[in-house]
């Protein structure tokens, strides 16, 4: 039997069927999507049969691939490099005494989450051509990484920081009298315990990076179209079912990646 | 303690700890010195808020004092980080890594002390054997029970044989039973390995029963250091007596004294002789103070010194209190009397009832 309790939200009159609303409005249109990936005929919005003709046709697509590949290069880097800035920032904003402007460097490790991405879009469009323009320099693909990898730095923060600040303070002290130093007290047992925030906050830092589309958008050059610019110029052509399936495969890659870390996460933290 | 100066584990010179700053420092610990000998088990025992953990920590090394010494034989290590102190501690929460197995959080201090492996093997071996964990050494610590914890902490933290070994509250999160268990087995460690400890505890019946010597800390300052027996039946101040043990305060008036003996008169006229700490000198208005077991109750009100109605007895099972209405009026005077099965007098609570005192019960003390 079940404690009793003072209130449970399920018995509160209404709360099932909003529930379930919530869940199909989120739910039902990507099941459509993927369900439509499975469509034999050419039409995105009438069934004709059960095939997997559009995902062969995707894969075979040279265009996909090329734009699967970049996306790949510029969401591995840029989650390696925004994750390992972000734990040193993490580290270095929660293992210090506290001094006047720690706020403020708070404040601006997150700001980007609070600025419309559109105004970052075009702040880092200009940035790039200014340089460009002033020393001649174009970093190509690099440009992309960059700015990703920049705007990937608070999503890959927050959770490193989160498990950093539940961390018990009394186990580097005990690392600290049982004689290691602050460099092996770090190495032995503040970073193998820091591993689950690590790995969450940078399968964050890759889901936004794979699927961002408004920074890629502005600052892509020729060339470098990423699988979310690929999407959306299928769908200004006559759409037919293998954006159904390039979606689905862009929607159950994250999935896996984020199942993965997440399992890792749970049993790390054991 | 001056009589064995080179004897000493541990010297506090003169130590303060000031948190804060401007209007809002607190004085954690105000113009502390005490020593500590080789070999002991020394307890820093107060309420909390009164600097014993700070003290503690300043020992430790994880803090640093705003003014003074901390000497290790003859050593100041005040300025040493923790990692260069050969002092090892057991943290309230123990602290354990969680990462880690049972042997391996004991084997972490010699790891990082760069001593060989078979050292190492061998030492966690016999600090297995010595808390009794050998059949969990492969374990997780989450896996293990909250008393097998306090054991591998404690093995963790006297794995390197360090000179002093620092006890913070480690019985604090057991219940009852395991609390007196892990009293006897903290002893036993202490006897076998020899190192100097120092507990630090708000319990005063697990200070009494443990220690070679007790410091009484309260408000930042040490008010008294002597064995559990001194502390108990001598205590230096009001403060001390109230807090170790219950007490009896009774008001009076001196009217004669002799070097440690004043003659104090009650409101009732009736005189007794009490003792009184060194460096302090009685006069006029006093409080005496009584222990509950140092008194005796009569049914004559006219055979006790003092003299009252019964108001309550509070049955304890090994023994009873007896709350007495003085004639005088005050507070209610408690008598203690240990329970047996020959127990002749029975008292019943509305009684008048006199109240003797045993020989040097009375002392009077600085409020």
């Amino acid at each position: 039997m079940a404690e009793p309790r003072i209130m449970d939200i399920k018995d509160q009159p209404g709360f099932r069927s909003v529930a379930i609303i919530c869940l199909l409005v989120l739910y039902v249109p990507v099941l459509i999507l993927m369900i439509f990936s499975l469509n034999s005929g050419s039409l995105v919005t009438q069934w004709e049969g059960v095939s997997l003709n559009w995902y062969g046709s995707a894969l075979v697509n040279g265009e996909f691939h090329s734009a699967a590949k970049n996306t790949l290069i510029i969401s591995v880097t840029a989650t390696i490099v925004s994750t390992i800035c972000a734990t040193l920032a993490a580290i270095g904003m929660t293992r210090v005494k506290p001094w006047r402007g720690l706020a403020a460097a708070f404040m601006v490790i997150n700001l980007p989450l609070m600025v419309p991405e559109i105004i970052t879009a075009v702040a880092t469009l200009s940035f790039f051509a200014l340089i460009a323009g002033t020393f001649g320099l174009n970093f190509g693909i690099g440009n992309l990484i960059l700015a990703h990898t920049v705007f990937c730095i608070p999503f890959a923060y927050m959770p490193i920081r989160a498990r950093l600040e539940d961390m018990d303070l009394t186990l580097e002290y005990a690392a600290a009298d049982l004689y290691a130093t602050p460099w092996n007290a770090f190495k032995r047992i503040t970073l193998p315990l820091l591993v689950p925030g690590i790995m969450s906050g940078g399968a964050l830092a890759f889901i936004v990076s794979f699927d961002d589309f408004t920074i890629t958008q502005l600052v892509a050059g020729p060339g470098q179209t990423t699988l979310p610019l690929y999407i959306w110029n299928q769908i200004r052509r006559p759409m037919t079912p293998e954006i159904n399936a390039v979606s689905t495969i862009l929607l159950l890659v994250s999935i896996l990646f984020v199942s993965v870390s997440f399992l890792i996460a749970r049993r790390r933290a054991k | 303690m001056p009589e064995h100066p080179g004897k000493n584990a541990i010297e506090v010179r003169g130590v303060r700890k000031v948190f804060g700053t401007g209007e809002n420092q607190v004085a954690a610990l105000d113009t502390v010195s005490v020593s500590i000998r080789e070999n002991e088990f020394f307890t820093l025992l107060g309420p909390s808020g009164c600097g014993k953990t700070t003290l503690l920590r300043l020992i430790a090394g994880f803090d640093f004092p705003t003014a003074g010494e901390i000497l290790l034989h003859g050593q100041d290590i005040a300025p040493l980080p923790p990692f260069k102190r050969p002092v090892n501690t057991v943290f309230q929460s123990y602290a354990l890594f969680p990462h880690m197995t049972v042997a391996q959080n004991i084997g972490f201090g010699l790891e990082m002390l760069g001593k060989p492996k078979a050292e190492i093997e061998a030492r966690v071996a016999q600090m297995l054997k010595l808390v009794k964990m050998e059949a969990l050494k492969a374990r997780r610590t989450s896996q293990i029970s909250g008393g097998q914890q306090q054991r591998v902490a404690l093995a963790r933290a006297l794995a390197p044989q360090p000179k002093v070994l620092l006890l913070d509250e480690p019985l604090s999160a057991l219940d009852y039973k395991l609390r007196k268990e892990m009293q006897i087995e903290l002893k036993r460690l202490q006897n076998e390995t020899g190192i100097t400890f120092i507990f630090v505890t708000h319990d005063q019946e697990e200070a009494l029963t443990m220690s070679d010597r007790i410091a009484v800390m309260s408000a930042g300052k040490i008010l008294q250091v002597g064995t559990p027996r001194d502390i108990y039946d001598r205590p230096a101040e009001r403060f001390v007596a109230d807090f170790i043990g219950e007490t009896n305060f009774l008001p009076g008036t001196v009217v004669s004294k002799k070097p440690g003996v004043a003659t104090v008169k009650f409101a009732s006229n009736a005189t007794i002789s009490a003792g009184y700490p060194e460096g302090f000198d009685p006069s006029g208005e006093v409080t005496l103070v009584v222990r509950p077991e140092h008194a005796d109750l009569v049914p004559d009100p006219a055979k006790g010194t003092i003299g009252g109605t019964l108001s309550n007895i509070v049955y304890f099972g090994t023994d009873t209190h007896y709350h007495v209405k003085l004639d005088g009026g005050g507070e209610d005077f408690i008598v203690r009397h240990q329970n047996s099965r020959s127990s002749a007098v029975t008292f019943e609570t509305g009684a008048k009832v006199g109240i003797q005192f045993e020989e040097d019960a009375a002392r009077v003390l600085k409020d």
